[in-house]
């Protein structure tokens, strides 16, 4: 079976370079750790790495964009989020509204 | 700016983590029929898992060999979709510091979710343990729903049908929330969002998370750029992690009213 052999080295050689990647990224030394430049894009990484996964998460289906049960149980959150309720409340309730909504 | 009132405690941190753990985790039988139905065997399936550990990498290279691409094609794809893991690591390696086999291990669980769940804690201690439970109970229960979902194919039904994707999205915003409380950072979220939802039709799966990161990011320097340099260090320190007295950090107030741009 030389296709899927041919498979397994991309398998583990992607797998590899997937891993090589992350260990490059925590491996960065001290010193550039330390930098004020590192530390201000350190510090803005979390805010907009959020607002694009939370975008992604929501709207994207594959390579599409789309409206659908998400939209709504998010709006739920921003709802709860605003009236101070707990974080698993939140994400709990934002389940719940999705799979009414597919329900209906 | 007093974002200790509402400092979460080490039970908190775990129970969020877990929470996303388990939302993230059940896509793993998605993946686990997917990969089969694309071709691949059971142990292929199940090694892209506990191997490449990369969720849009690992659809993406199922993508390929579905389509009947080569699997030198679809390994090359996965690879571009996991080099945002490596930005990721530099912006959690400042709250790990992790060293020697522990880093090694670390590494692997460098994921969007125990990325998103670490650095957007206020102390490195939290930061620690949103990253581990949310990594590791991720890599758990993928590896696990990656078997089953390999095995019943697509008999077990969608995530989707439980509400689990909008339960990530929620989970995301509401870490997200705490953060919105200046303009500058506010500018930034809604660059990250817009150039996002701009790019999913034109790229990849995974692809537009880096790139709406990236410019977000990089409007978000321009937008401090007028802050010296010890300013914005200050302002950015963790409380927790300062040799700090008992005086209180009034001077936050003086600044927020000159505004940060």
């Amino acid at each position: 079976m030389t296709g899927s052999s041919a498979v397994w080295w991309g398998v583990i050689g992607a797998s590899l370079a997937c891993y090589g990647l992350k260990l490059a990224g925590l491996s960065v030394p001290d010193r550039v750790l330390e930098h004020p430049m590192t530390v201000r894009v350190a510090n803005l990484i979390p805010v907009g790495l959020l607002g694009a996964l939370i975008a992604v998460q929501v709207f994207a289906t594959g390579q599409a964009l789309a409206l659908d049960a998400r939209v709504v149980g998010l709006g739920v959150a921003v709802l709860l989020l605003v009236a101070r309720a707990p974080f698993l409340v939140v994400v709990g309730a934002a389940a719940l509204t999705a799979a009414l909504v597919r329900l209906l | 700016m007093s974002p200790e009132a509402a400092e979460p405690t080490d039970r908190g941190v775990v129970v969020d983590s877990l929470g996303v753990g388990l939302a993230t985790g059940a896509y793993g039988i998605s993946f686990g029929a997917i990969g089969t139905a694309s071709g691949l065997t059971l142990a292929q399936t199940c090694v892209l898992s506990l191997l490449m550990f990369s969720g849009a990498s690992q659809f993406a290279f199922a993508g390929v060999v579905a389509s009947g691409g080569n699997p030198v094609t679809g390994g090359v794809t996965a690879v571009l979709l996991g080099s945002r893991n490596m930005f990721y690591g530099l912006g959690m390696a400042p709250r790990l510091r992790v060293h020697g086999w522990r880093r090694l291990l670390a590494a692997h669980v460098v994921i969007d979710e125990s990325t998103a769940m670490g650095v957007a804690r206020e102390s490195d201690r939290h930061a620690r343990i949103g990253f581990y439970v949310t990594g590791t109970s991720i890599f758990v229960l993928w590896n696990l729903m990656t078997f089953v979902g390999a095995l019943a194919g697509n008999a077990l039904g969608d995530p989707r049908t439980y509400g689990l994707d909008a339960a990530v999205g929620a989970a995301f915003l509401a870490l997200l929330w705490p953060r919105l409380t200046a303009w500058p950072q506010r500018i930034v979220a809604a660059i990250g969002a817009l150039v996002a939802i701009g790019a999913v039709p034109l790229t990849p799966a995974g692809a537009p998370i880096i790139i709406g990161g990236a410019i977000a990011v990089a409007a978000g320097l321009w937008l401090t750029r007028g802050e010296s340099d010890a300013e914005i260090t200050d302002a950015l320190e963790h409380p927790a992690d300062q040799h700090h007295h008992d005086r209180p950090h009034s001077r936050d107030d003086t600044r927020d009213e000159r505004g940060g741009s």
